[in-house]
């Protein structure tokens, strides 16, 4: 970076080409676009624009009661869109004071790690791409198969997902679930370790990637960045950790933490993550099979007013027949109050700012979203730089553009 | 010992057309000859937005193989592609890029809007997206769901192969199309 | 030494005196709303001071109540202690034909972005801002779609079938 000719101000020779990295990118990362203004090679400045997928999310919230906002959280981050829902159920359920069953924590947290494994996948197999690896990205994508599969044999959809309820699940996990489970826990850290032989000490890959767009604890924090980003950068924050949720305290992980914040950085702490998620899903996995009996088959907390009753009650019992007309017209009063919590989502912290007024839809529902609030820095972490570390830059980012403009 | 030699009997040729065949040569009809090249040889635009691009990920991937019906190479250009894929919500402030897209492919050109969002605005009915592409562009083939499964996209792209085989040599300067074009405000 | 809700409090009303008022702790989180001017002071102070050291923005956003009268927009902080792990909100009130706040920029670069959100969602403008534009919705509209007198859909659609929507 350094045999680079500075030609002086106003000098002939000195111009810059202006380039737009336009919102229809070649790889799916999202529709975002940037106008950088290049000196040669170099980067000097750059703007993004962002809003190009703005769905109005925070709008359509205030007419939708509690459980119909689940589907709109899975469309925030949809690589990982379980987590979105858990954590919107958790808010929910803070709004409210439910406490819930073990059983019912430690199928969450299972669910949750293996959409932070999903996602991570995604993200590193597509930082594989942008520097030129096409392979790593289909050996991966079988594993994300299996985890499709584990989906669909608990809530019945593979990418936006709706899963679980305020205060539980649906259902009860099928043995097929389990079964599924098992396969993947068994063929999955195999191939984990062939991508990592692959991707973590090749030379090719490390030239491109060490060095490329870091950034510094302390711009980091100012900045508002969570996650493995943060993370990357050296500073260990974690909600998991910091404000644990679902019966996190239970479990005994690591966190990894980076040095420099550069891609090289943020691809291993992802890549050590995966492997801490898989660990966490073999404890969870443990705990859930050691309920026996009647307590194997709790998959929901009592919260009569948002969990539908069971069909054979609504036949023949009053309350549950009343419950469920009140439920499924729309006709529950949630507490008045304002709740803020937050979730780790496989991109950083994901809020939710939940105002209620006391009436059936939330008076005012804010999502803190990480890629929002992160993106910010990309004209800083890439200005000198090259601009195929531009892309490179952007993909280790994890940006997802439905979660940026919600 | 070299092994002995097998004969797969159970191959369906696919679509040959009728013709007047001999001796190293075949005579049929010219429209029938580039519809079966071109159907079979479609390079997809993947204009991916949001949720429905990962599931056209997981499409293009090894599970459910795109490439086995020609796609093997996507193209990011819009000069060098023949369908263009629109896949997710388009909002309003992306509608001008997507028609620039569409002006910029060269003729023949189909379009498939994949997923619920990019043919009828999808669940979001907010005043930030666009209530379907075909607001805009002309569509051929829609494939709902939210997001639709890969066989589901599979199955739009075979209609899409079908659309692209019986099209006609003649049928993008016919003043049918050039009509459907101008409602379209497109020259 | 441990950081407990009382201790900001105590602290926070030594500096400010009665300009903070309307302390509430909703499930947990220590929240009060102050005049508008002091909301930059106030995060300052929250940042510099020693034992206090809030240094992560985590969420800045608006909310508009058409029924207060002379206080219809506000302003939502939520900051977080790393180190000690602790979160505090706040909030700043406006009139609705005035509606000018201190921007946050100059302490916490990922206040850019969530100001520019919030003056496109509700129109309030961030003194000090170095880009203050609208970022999601497009550059042409001319109203605050997040105020609540704004619908949520597209009212110039003419294809509906107000038969299927119940409203025919």
């Amino acid at each position: 970076m350094s045999e680079h000719i500075i030609l002086p101000e106003g000098s002939i020779e000195k111009q810059t080409t202006t380039l737009n990295l336009g919102p229809t990118h070649p790889a799916t990362h999202g529709v975002f676009q940037n106008i950088l203004e290049m000196d040669g090679e170099r980067i000097i400045k750059s703007t993004s624009t962002v809003g190009y997928i703005h769905r109005a999310f925070e709008k359509i919230a205030e007419r939708r009661p509690l459980y119909q906002i689940t589907t709109l959280t899975d469309r925030l981050n949809y690589c990982s869109s379980p987590i979105n829902n858990m954590g919107w159920h958790i808010t929910c359920e803070k709004l409210l004071g439910v406490s819930l069953p073990k059983r019912v924590d430690y199928l969450r947290i299972i669910i949750m790690e293996l959409a932070r494994i999903s996602d991570h996948l995604i993200c590193n197999s597509i930082v594989g791409v942008d520097t030129g690896a096409y392979s790593g990205f289909l050996y991966l994508m079988q594993f994300r198969e299996l985890i499709y599969e584990i989906y669909e044999e608990v809530c019945g959809s593979r990418l936006t997902t709706n899963m679980g309820r305020i205060g539980g699940f649906e259902r009860n996990f099928t043995n097929a679930a389990f079964e599924k489970l098992e396969k993947f826990l068994k063929e999955y850290p195999k191939q984990l370790k062939e991508f990592e032989n692959l991707f973590s000490r090749n030379r090719i890959f490390m030239d491109r990637t060490i060095g490329c767009g870091p950034i510094s604890a302390e711009r980091a924090i100012n900045y508002g960045f969570t996650g493995p980003n943060l993370r990357a950068a050296g500073v260990d924050y974690d909600v998991r950790i910091h404000a644990p949720y679902s019966s996190y305290e239970d479990f005994d992980f690591t966190v990894p933490i980076g040095k420099t914040g550069d891609c090289y950085d943020r691809y291993l702490v992802r890549n050590e993550e995966m492997w801490q998620s898989l660990n966490i899903i073999n404890q969870a996995y443990k705990k859930v099979q050691e309920f026996k009996g009647a307590d194997a088959e709790v998959f929901h907390a009592d919260v009569p007013n948002y969990y539908l009753p069971e069909k054979e009650d609504v036949y023949t019992k009053m309350e549950a027949l009343i419950y469920h007309f009140k439920i499924v017209m729309g006709e529950v009063v949630m507490p008045a109050g304002e709740v803020y919590a937050s979730v780790e989502g496989a991109n950083g912290e994901l809020g939710f700012y939940l105002v209620s007024d006391g009436g059936r839809t939330p008076y005012r529902l804010h999502f803190r979203r990480p890629c929002f609030i992160y993106y910010q820095a990309y004209p800083e972490l890439i200005q000198g730089g090259m601009l195929s570390d531009a892309v490179i830059t952007m993909s280790s980012l994890n940006l997802i553009a439905g979660e940026m403009d919600g | 010992m070299s092994r002995p030699v097998q004969y797969n009997n159970t191959v369906k040729f696919q679509g040959i057309p009728e013709g007047y065949m001999g001796e190293g040569f075949m005579a049929t009809n010219l429209e029938k000859v580039v519809s079966l090249a071109r159907k079979n040889s479609i390079w997809p635009l993947p204009f991916a937005t949001s949720c429905c691009g990962i599931e056209f990920m997981a499409t293009m991937a090894s599970h459910y193989d795109l490439a086995r019906f020609g796609s093997e190479r996507v193209s990011f250009s819009p000069r060098q592609c023949d369908l263009l894929m629109v896949m997710g919500t388009i909002a309003k402030k992306m509608a001008p890029i997507l028609k620039q897209v569409y002006l910029q492919m060269a003729e023949p050109r189909w379009v498939l809007a994949m997923g619920a969002c990019a043919s009828s605005g999808g669940i979001f009915d907010t005043y930030s997206v666009l209530q379907g592409i075909d607001q805009i562009i002309p569509v051929d083939v829609y494939v709902p769901g939210c997001p639709p499964r890969p066989e589901a996209v599979l199955d739009g792209f075979i209609k899409i192969q079908d659309l692209v085989n019986s099209e006609g040599l003649r049928r993008r300067h016919s003043d049918q199309y050039k009509e459907l074009l101008k409602s379209y405000d497109i020259q | 030494m441990e950081l407990t809700k009382e201790i900001i409090k105590q602290q926070l009303t030594d500096k400010f005196g009665d300009q903070l008022f309307d302390w509430q702790e909703p499930y947990g989180m220590l929240t009060f709303s102050a005049i508008k001017e002091l909301n930059l002071k106030i995060m300052q102070f929250l940042f510099d001071k020693e034992d206090l050291q809030f240094r992560f923005l985590t969420d800045l956003t608006g909310i508009h109540y058409p029924d207060n009268k002379g206080a219809e927009l506000g302003v939502v902080y939520h900051l977080h202690n790393l180190e000690k792990n602790i979160r505090i909100r706040f909030k700043v009130f406006m009139d609705i034909n005035n509606p000018e706040v201190f921007s946050a920029t100059a302490l916490y670069q990922g206040a850019n972005w969530m100001e520019r959100e919030t003056f496109d969602f509700y129109g309030i403008r961030f003194v000090g801002h170095p880009n203050l534009i609208r970022i999601l919705n497009v550059d042409e509209m001319d109203y605050f779609p997040m105020r609540k007198e704004f619908p949520l859909e597209d009212q110039s659609r003419i294809d509906k079938d107000d038969e299927m929507f119940g409203r025919g």
